[in-house]
Formats: C-alpha cells, sequence, structure tokens
C-alpha cells in the first residue's frame, strides 16, 4: 500500500514540530528544577557570607569571588593574544601553509577535552614550573581553553568589516595600523565583545580542567598563588561529597543564573552587530 | 616620522606573528607534557598490557585500560543513538520549515543548552535519571544507558549547529527543482537535502562523539566508575576521562604517570576523530 506523500509529509512536519520543542523543553525543565529547588536556598546571606563546616552551612562568597577573579584574569590574558592572532589572520596576511598550521593549531586546542587541559595544567603550570594548586595556575590553563573562542568569533566580527571602510581610510592616508586601531576594531567591537562574553560564561562553568590546577581551598584566595574554588568546583564538591543538597542547589542557582545571563547578553550584542551590518 | 611610521608598522606585524604563534606553542607544550608523563610508562609496562590489559591496580604495578576505552566508546556509541536522531530532526526542523520568528526564539535557546555545565547536567542526572533507570530497568541506576541518556543530551548543541549549517548551505535551486518535480516538502528533504548535506551531518555526529568521549565531570557522577567492561546497559562503568579525574588529586609515582597514559590514549582518539570530522569530511565537500 502506498501512503500518500502529503499525509506522510503532514506527520513529519509535527513530528518534527514535537521534536524540536521537546528539545527546548529539556532546557526550560532544567532551569526550572535548579531554580524552583534553588531559590528558597539562595539570599543575600548566602552570597555575601563565607562557609562554614565544609560548606554545610553559611554562604558561597569566596566561591564566587574566585569565579570572578578565574573568569577576569584568563580574559585579560587571552582577548590580546586571541585578538591579536584574529587581525593577524585577517589583515596581515592572505591564505598560505602558515595561516592553515595556525587555523590547524587552533582547531585543534577547541578540540581538545578539559579534563585533558587539567592534565597538561597540573603537570606544567602546578608541578613543572611550580605554581601549586593557584588561581596563576588556573587563569594560565583557562587562557589557553578560551583562546580558540576568542579567535573565532573575533576572526567572523573583523571578516564582516565592510571593505570600504578599510579603503576610505587608506585614502585618508592612514597606514595599516591606524587603520584596525581607529576604524576596523571599533566596527568589530560587537562581535568581539560576543566572544569575551562567551568565554567568560565558559570559565564559569569550568570544571575538571580547574579543579586541578586551581585546586579546591575554601578560603578567599588573596594573591594569584593562592588555591581557590569557583562556584562549579564547590558545587561539585557539595553535590558529589553529599556535603548539602540544599546549599548545593543554591551554588547552582548563583552558578546557572550567571552563566544564562552572561550568554543572553554576548548573543543580544552579537544580534544587534548582525543587525547593523544586514 | 616617516621611519618611525614604518618601524611601528613592522613591530607591530611582528607582535601579530609571536601571537599567532602562540595557539601552535600552548598546543606543542600539551602534547609535549602529555607525551612525557605518559609514554614512559608504555615503554616500562608495555603498549599491550596496557591497551589490552584488563586489570586496573596502579599501585600494584597492573595499568590495564582496555575496559575503559570499550567503556568509553560504548557511552559515545550510546549518546549518539539518542542525541544524532534528536539534532538532526532538531536541525532539519529548524531550518525547513520553523518561520524566522520560531527561528529567533529556537536557535539561542538550543546555544544556552550549550552554556550549562557540564556539572549541573550531572547533578541533575544523579538526581532524576538515576533514580528512574533504577526504579523502572533495575540496577543501581548509576549505568551505561543513564550516562548515554545524559550524554545524548550534552551532545545536541553541537550535533544541532553543525548540521544546521550543513543544511542551511544547500543551494536553494535544489530544493526548487525538487519542488518543480512535484515533490512534498518532506520527499525533497530527505531525497535531494540530507544527501548534498550528508558530509556535514556526518562530521556533526563526528564532533559530538568527541565531545561526549572527552566529558568527564557529568560522567563520573553518572557513570558509577566500576573498573570492568559492563555486561549490560545497566551496568556501571569506567569511562578514560573518568579514570584521570578520580584519582588525579592524589596519585603520585607510577600511579599518576599511568593517569597521563589514560591521557595520552584519550589525546589519540580525540585527535584521530577530530581529524576525520574537520579534514576528512570537508575535503570531500570540496571535491
Amino acid at each position: 500500500m502506498r501512503i500518500n506523500p502529503r499525509i506522510i509529509n503532514r506527520l513529519v512536519r509535527m513530528g518534527l514540530n514535537v521534536q524540536a520543542f521537546f528539545t527546548v523543553g529539556i532546557l526550560i525543565i532544567i532551569v526550572a528544577i535548579i531554580f524552583f529547588k534553588g531559590f528558597p536556598h539562595m539570599s543575600f546571606a548566602f552570597i555575601f557570607s563565607f562557609p562554614e563546616d565544609m560548606g554545610r552551612e553559611g554562604g558561597i562568597f569566596p566561591s564566587i569571588v574566585g569565579t570572578i577573579q578565574l573568569a577576569l584574569l584568563s580574559i585579560l590574558f587571552a582577548t590580546p593574544l586571541g585578538l591579536g592572532t584574529a587581525i593577524f589572520l585577517t589583515e596581515y596576511t592572505r591564505e598560505s601553509l602558515f595561516t592553515k598550521l595556525i587555523r590547524f593549531g587552533v582547531e585543534s586546542l577547541a578540540g581538545i577535552p578539559s579534563i585533558l587541559y587539567g592534565l597538561f595544567g597540573f603537570i606544567f603550570f602546578v608541578i613543572k614550573l611550580k605554581m601549586g594548586w593557584s588561581l596563576l595556575a588556573g587563569v594560565l590553563t583557562m587562557t589557553i581553553m578560551i583562546l580558540p573562542t576568542i579567535i573565532r568569533t573575533s576572526e567572523e566580527a573583523i571578516r564582516a568589516v565592510p571593505r570600504q571602510l578599510r579603503i576610505v581610510s587608506y585614502s585618508l592616508s592612514a597606514s595599516k595600523w591606524e587603520t584596525i586601531k581607529k576604524v576596523v576594531l571599533p566596527a568589530a567591537m560587537p562581535g568581539i565583545l560576543t566572544g569575551i562574553m562567551l568565554s567568560i560564561g565558559r570559565a564559569v562553568g569550568e570544571t575538571a580542567a580547574i579543579i586541578f590546577t586551581m585546586g579546591s581551598s575554601l578560603r578567599l584566595p588573596l594573591s594569584v598563588m593562592d588555591s581557590g574554588r569557583t562556584m562549579a568546583v564547590h558545587f561539585y564538591i557539595l553535590a558529589r561529597e553529599g556535603i548539602s543538597m540544599e546549599k548545593a542547589y543554591g551554588t547552582a542557582v548563583v552558578l546557572v543564573l550567571s552563566i544564562l545571563l552572561i550568554n543572553i547578553l554576548a548573543y543580544y550584542i552579537m544580534n544587534k552587530a548582525i543587525a547593523r551590518y544586514s | 616620522m616617516i621611519d618611525r611610521t614604518v618601524f611601528k608598522e613592522r613591530f607591530v606585524k611582528w607582535v601579530l606573528v609571536a601571537f599567532a604563534l602562540s595557539s601552535l606553542l600552548f598546543l606543542f607544550l600539551i602534547f609535549l607534557f602529555i607525551l612525557a608523563e605518559g609514554l614512559p610508562l608504555f615503554l616500562k609496562v608495555g603498549v599491550k598490557n596496557i591497551i589490552f590489559g584488563f586489570k586496573w591496580a596502579p599501585t600494584k604495578g597492573y595499568f590495564g585500560i582496555f575496559p575503559m576505552i570499550i567503556s568509553s566508546f560504548l557511552v559515545t556509541i550510546g549518546a549518539l543513538v539518542i542525541g544524532a536522531p534528536m539534532g538532526l530532526s532538531c536541525a532539519i526542523y529548524l531550518s525547513e520549515y520553523s518561520g524566522k520568528k520560531m527561528k529567533m526564539f529556537l536557535k539561542p535557546a538550543l546555544e544556552l543548552l550549550a552554556g550549562i555545565p557540564s556539572v549541573v547536567f550531572g547533578f541533575l542526572g544523579v538526581i532524576y535519571i538515576v533514580p528512574l533507570v533504577r526504579n523502572y530497568l533495575g540496577g543501581s541506576g548509576f549505568s551505561l544507558i543513564s550516562t548515554s541518556l545524559v550524554l545524548g543530551v550534552m551532545i545536541l548543541p553541537t550535533i544541532i549547529s553543525i548540521s544546521f549549517d550543513a543544511l542551511v548551505s544547500v543551494p536553494k535551486t535544489y530544493r526548487e527543482g525538487s519542488a518543480a518535480m512535484g515533490a512534498t516538502k518532506w520527499q525533497t528533504i530527505y531525497k535531494v537535502i540530507i544527501p548534498s548535506a550528508k558530509s556535514g551531518i556526518l562530521a556533526s555526529f563526528i564532533l559530538g562523539m568527541g565531545r561526549a568521549i572527552g566529558e568527564t565531570m557529568a560522567v563520573i557522577m553518572i557513570a558509577g566508575n566500576a573498573l570492568k567492561i559492563p555486561g549490560s546497559i545497566l551496568d556501571p562503568l569506567r569511562t578514560l576521562t573518568g579514570n584521570i579525574a578520580l584519582e588525579l588529586a592524589y596519585a603520585t609515582g607510577d600511579h599518576r604517570l599511568g593517569l597521563f597514559s589514560t591521557g595520552v590514549v584519550l589525546m589519540v582518539i580525540i585527535m584521530i576523530l577530530n581529524y576525520i570530522a574537520n579534514f576528512g569530511i570537508k575535503r570531500k565537500i570540496a571535491k
């Protein structure tokens, strides 16, 4: 028997519709569970007080500070490196063996799973360079991890800047670097910012690479050589060692909420940038 | 004055070259240090005893990681069985069926899913999926199937975004040609669009596999971490990533080297998968 293709077409359409909303439904359910279970345990005091008794009591203030330190310092290192690479790839060379080699490096870095970054950071920064479990070791490991994201997004943003802008700048006798600095980069800024925001989100959520480089000390890191804990690591330890489910949910709310806000902001900036050039 | 400008331009260029080389330098350092720590044990204990060894007792001189290699592949295939059809159908819906407004809502929502940290997936897996499996299917719940379910969802964003790009890049004339022959939308999709986007879709599956095999935190929370090859989908298992993450914090001496050997095996598998996805398949598209 041959079923009418039109009917199949309808059924498939319905099925795919359901499927797409089911997938988005997973996201909504995850966020909803975290929020409903976690909000009762989240308060002003929870955010701004120190943990007591391994995190069984008290708040998560040091881990919030640790997260911010890690994210901002990694961005501070990775942005010049990544942006510089992107500028070089787009403005200073044409496609050659050399750019292919660099692209291969970036692609490979992007594909390495975080646990291998953890292994590398542990043996290189913590042991060989004798940094110990420290904020610095965490930051340097994270810098390498987020580099590919920054390079890719910046490269796309710089490529999207219309050629006319550059030509006009040259015609006003600006040099190449002046053109890049004063014309190209400001025009590409929204796209670059998107990459930076996405990288911050990644640093905030990372666990496997951080736990073996930055360690998991509960104290507030006061220097870059101190060990510390990010929210993600704190949440992992609370949940895995069964220290406190309430505190784990409370930490999860702060963690997920900050990542969602950072990423939403990133996509918002990107959409505005796309709207500008199309 | 002119000399200063020229000098500055040259200086900037060389700084940028140095920055661009940093990615390669980091990649080199990562390889160098993981290999330097991981390879000596292969020479000492023997490649065969590590890769095909069944017993992992690093303090007693046994470094067999064969069960972990198999387990890593099992969860990866499990994740693909769940994630590939879901992801591909989402991508088809997004590229072929959804209206512009729907797309504006769905695409960012799916990208946000990629931002949820893996510890959160692991935690929710332990709280909701593990008891579900334990109550309805049996076993402890910490199992191959629970891990595959959670990983399947975690690789969705990768599969969706890459197959979406592949589907969207099929030329419009193909669709018009097919429609002109009187084909319905679905006939067009599965006879024309999917075959033309085949290599991109395949690449999305392979990169999804790469993500699943490298995933750590969610896996150690859900997989149960038992040291044998799982006999059924309800048995616990330990992956290569899990082995490293569980023991690195306290391992010393040969035990630590054993974890780096595990890392070497993982790195080789990931490099092969990424190579297939990025070069093997892309080259095919070029042809």
